[in-house]
């Protein structure tokens, strides 16, 4: 059994599915965001496999660019829960209700 | 040899995700992060795409999750959230359902993709051997792909002086603006909780 271009893409999907079965679940605003993480890093997969079976860089480059923006969007993301965390003690996601008005 | 590392590190990959969910301690949840991390890089290297685990490596076992352990160092890790109370009723198996849906879409496309893309393959750039990875990946990001390239030195940039701004505390006036918000919005839950 030789391993496919597809064997790739059906473990990405696995990870993205437990990725968004996590974020969905679990409410505690780090968790959730590491389930972000765990669904970028799925696409990460597809990205470069797919790159691989076309022989095109372009899936590794893309793989760059996502790269620059999960470290961006943790800092900023981990940088709000702290902010919130300031003003109300606990880090429960549901504790944010009020958004709703 | 091929399938033999294929099967180890996508047992290591999503054995590390499924850890990342069930943990209730946040701080054995990034560390099953970085289980699935490597597992990933391992796959890049597998994939011949060496500089990107490297990559991997460096900016998200090295830097997201230590960010992810310092906040949950901040923070605190005594708040290890209770995993048998739903708050939501209902909430756990629709999210089961909604995650297998999102599986069996993806499944489904795979499926019907199978034997390839039809269309006549173009390769912009070929990707060349594992040794130089790294300088074809930087040729390529520094001639046709410079503009993003910059673009992205401005997002971090920015994601930078966000990070600053949001975390300084707030001047005066706002201070007080805040507390009178806060001290309302407690009496509101107080409110409720009366009701209830």
């Amino acid at each position: 059994m030789s391993i496919t271009t597809t064997w790739y893409l059906l473990l990405a999907a696995i990870l993205f599915s437990i990725g968004t079965t996590g974020l969905l679940v679990r409410r505690n605003p780090l968790i959730m965001f590491m389930c972000i993480e765990l669904m970028l890093n799925a696409v990460n997969i597809t990205f470069v496999s797919i790159g691989s079976h076309l022989n095109d860089l372009g899936g590794q480059l893309a793989v760059f660019f996502v790269l620059v923006v999960a470290a961006a969007e943790v800092v900023i993301g981990l940088a709000l829960v702290v902010a919130i965390m300031r003003r109300r003690s606990r880090t429960n996601a549901d504790d944010l209700k009020i958004l709703g008005g | 040899m091929e399938t033999v590392v294929f099967l180890i590190s996508a047992a290591v990959i999503l054995s590390g995700a499924l850890g990342v969910i069930f943990s209730k301690n946040p701080v054995h949840s990034a560390l099953f992060m970085v289980q699935t991390l490597f597992g990933v890089a391992v796959l890049f290297v597998l994939l011949e795409a060496t500089f990107l685990a490297a990559i991997q490596v460096i900016v998200y076992a090295g830097a997201i999750v230590i960010l992810f352990v310092f906040v949950i160092t901040l923070l605190g890790v005594d708040r290890a959230e209770d995993l048998k109370v739903e708050p939501i009723s209902g909430q756990r198996p629709l999210a089961v359902v909604l995650g297998a849906s999102i599986f069996g879409i993806i499944l489904t496309v795979l499926i019907v993709a199978v034997g390839g893309p039809t269309g006549e393959q173009v390769a912009n750039t070929p990707i060349g051997d594992a040794t130089d990875n790294t300088k074809i990946l930087g040729e390529a990001l520094f001639s046709t792909h410079v503009f993003s390239v910059e673009l992205t030195a401005l997002l971090l940039t920015v994601a930078v002086v966000g990070a600053v701004v949001l975390s300084t505390r707030p001047t005066k006036p706002l201070i007080s603006t805040l507390d009178k918000q806060q001290n309302d919005n407690l009496e509101d839950e107080l409110e409720e909780k009366g009701e209830e």
